[in-house]
């Protein structure tokens, strides 16, 4: 999987405008997106070798491979914009719980497989969405992150829609498991198109288009599958919230101790 | 029916001659038993294989190590579905061959047996087991079967990879702090001569070797391809600053070969039969995985019969 090298660190970042403003939310956009993919990259990597058939192994891990190596990219990006001396894996092995950036909907523990691609397909929808959006960005390194992503996303969408379909519409054990899966991550979806002041600025400087369209776009295409699927979507309610924010479930912390066991045992080491 | 005496004797004259026998060609019964054993068990190691470096890749310490070893171990699911498919062309199901595996009948790399105890051992892996992969598999691509023969060719061009990120992840363990250094030396310590047992009891003691050799789906002895892993391996160890457990370990020069010292092979033998380290673990690991699935695969089958009885439906309205 190829990666630029750490060495673009210290580079300085051809922000277009190049306040401080203008770059801390560049540097936290930046966070949210890469963040979102390591932990939701992580938490799929976590299926290798336990899937339900050898191709889900090969695929799930494929999917894993693509946000991770997106997530790479993203906060190497994030690290060069925001010039403090951190590179991707600073980034990703040296942060707290609190700092991460991450919609609160990744986090949560990988679950039953019905879990994992109602999760998958829920995110790489919006994901898909706000890509389109963001390869037309006037930042041209991430711009072309995310022409790159996207393509690898419209991948991500059809396997897992696919499989909400099948197991949706498929015996009354897996209709059950898949609604079932459904209800319980709904609450997490309303986060992924939450949008404050980083994203004002950004779109205030030019820096990414205006990404309020995505909501009603996600909507439409999660809509007909789950109908396809035969399932319900679940009755509109509290959205839960907190992660862009660094206000996390209790799942984070865990899986970051085991993420970050070597970084954090052995400072300022080499691997 | 055994297979006529003038059939087996023409079979052996092409392998004599070197051709290579495809799926449908005739073949002798024990030829054909013969190679299910092997490809499966050769398969059946892939899939367990992925146990021990899985273990690691929520614990890999960088993203690029992280993407690396996901990618070895993807890689290892796709050379298991590869060689499950190879071994359908001999007239099997894969899901007959997983069942065998599942319910203990069958064998895998005893090698696997073993526990991944820190970072280094992903290393050694990649170094030692991917290693010895390749000389086995070196061999393998040269097998009178063909299916088997271009899988092996195939396969060995991803394990050369695995085997130098392997390598790469002990030397730069090697040369790091001084605990990396203890980790790693740990790792080659215990995963050396476990790698060696990797190529089979010695050609004499080995039950299957003399009619794999005959049909030519071996082409070397087990003892040729573990002196050829030990050469190769010395001089790799010495350059990154790492010792081979091994005191005997001396270079012979009349023969040109290192000598090593005796194998453990009650070791070996214990952990083929059931008494490594993880032999239960990995089988349950295996079997927990196939009956968590087995409603997702109910739900496939049960999703594409519906899909045909209404694609069938539809056919049936436009002829009427």
């Amino acid at each position: 999987m190829p990666r630029p090298a750490a060495s673009s660190v210290g580079r300085p970042i051809a922000v277009t405008a190049s306040d401080s403003t203008t770059r801390s939310a560049l540097v936290q956009f930046l966070l949210r997106l890469g963040d979102d993919r390591l932990v939701l990259g992580h938490r799929l990597s976590e299926w290798c070798g336990h899937g339900p058939i050898l191709e889900e192994d090969i695929a799930l891990a494929n999917i894993a491979l693509d946000l991770v190596g997106q997530a790479a990219l993203l906060l190497d990006l994030a690290g060069a914009t925001e010039d403090a001396g951190r590179d991707g894996d600073a980034l990703a092995y040296l942060r707290e719980a609190i700092d991460y950036r991450n919609v609160l909907l990744v986090e949560l523990p990988k679950g039953d497989f019905a879990f994992t691609v109602v999760r998958q397909f829920l995110f790489s929808v919006a994901a898909y969405y706000q890509l389109e959006g963001i390869a037309r960005s006037t930042q041209t390194d991430l711009a072309g992150i995310a022409a790159k992503a996207l393509k690898e996303t419209r991948y991500h969408v059809r396997h897992a829609g696919e499989w909400v379909i099948k197991l949706g519409d498929g015996t009354d054990e897996s209709h059950a498991r898949t609604q079932s899966a459904l209800d319980g991550l709904w609450r997490y979806t309303g986060e992924m198109f939450q949008t404050d002041a980083v994203d004002a600025a950004l779109v205030g400087a030019g820096l990414v288009p205006d990404l309020t369209t995505v909501e009603p776009r996600w909507l439409a295409q999660v809509t007909d599958v789950i109908e396809r699927a035969t399932l319900t979507i679940p009755a509109a309610g509290y959205m839960q919230r907190g992660g862009r924010s660094g206000r996390h479930t209790e799942h984070l912390g865990i899986m970051l101790a085991e993420m970050q066991i070597l970084q954090r045992s052995y400072p300022g080491a080499k691997w | 029916m055994p297979d006529s005496p003038d059939a087996v004797r023409e079979f052996e004259a092409r392998i004599a001659a070197g051709e290579t026998i495809e799926p449908k060609d005739w073949m002798p019964d024990r030829y054909r038993k013969q190679l299910i054993r092997m490809m499966s068990q050769h398969a059946h190691s892939e899939v367990v294989g992925m146990l021990p470096e899985g273990n690691w890749i929520t614990r890999a310490p960088t993203l690029r190590r992280k993407l690396g070893l996901l990618a070895k171990v993807q890689d290892e699911a796709g050379h298991g579905l590869y060689i499950y498919c190879g071994t359908e062309t001999l007239g099997i199901d894969r899901a007959e061959l997983v069942d065998q595996l599942l319910a203990g009948k069958a064998k895998y790399s005893s090698i696997f047996n073993y526990p991944t105890l820190t970072w280094a051992d992903i290393g050694a892996i990649g170094w030692f087991v991917d290693g010895a992969a390749i000389v086995n598999q070196t061999m393998l691509a040269k097998a009178s079967y063909g299916p088997y023969a271009r899988a092996m060719v195939r396969i060995c061009k991803e394990e050369n990879f695995h085997k130098r990120q392997g390598y790469e992840i002990m030397a730069t363990l090697s040369a790091g702090t001084p605990e990396q250094k203890r980790i790693a030396q740990d790792a080659v310590n215990r995963w050396w001569w476990p790698s060696l047992m990797m190529f089979g009891p010695s050609d004499k003691d080995s039950p299957n070797s003399a009619e794999l050799t005959r049909w030519g789906i071996k082409r070397k002895g087990n003892d040729e391809l573990r002196q050829r892993f030990v050469n190769l391996t010395v001089g790799q160890a010495v350059a990154i600053d790492l010792v081979l457990p091994d005191p005997e370990l001396r270079h012979d020069a009349e023969t040109g070969n290192w000598h090593f010292g005796p194998i453990d092979w009650d070791e070996f033998t214990r952990v083929v039969h059931g008494d490594g380290p993880l032999n239960r673990e990995r089988l349950a690991a295996r079997q927990d995985a196939h009956r968590a699935g087995a409603w997702v695969r109910d739900a496939a089958v049960a999703h594409a019969a519906k899909r045909a009885a209404a694609a069938d439906a539809v056919a049936k309205s436009a002829a009427a």
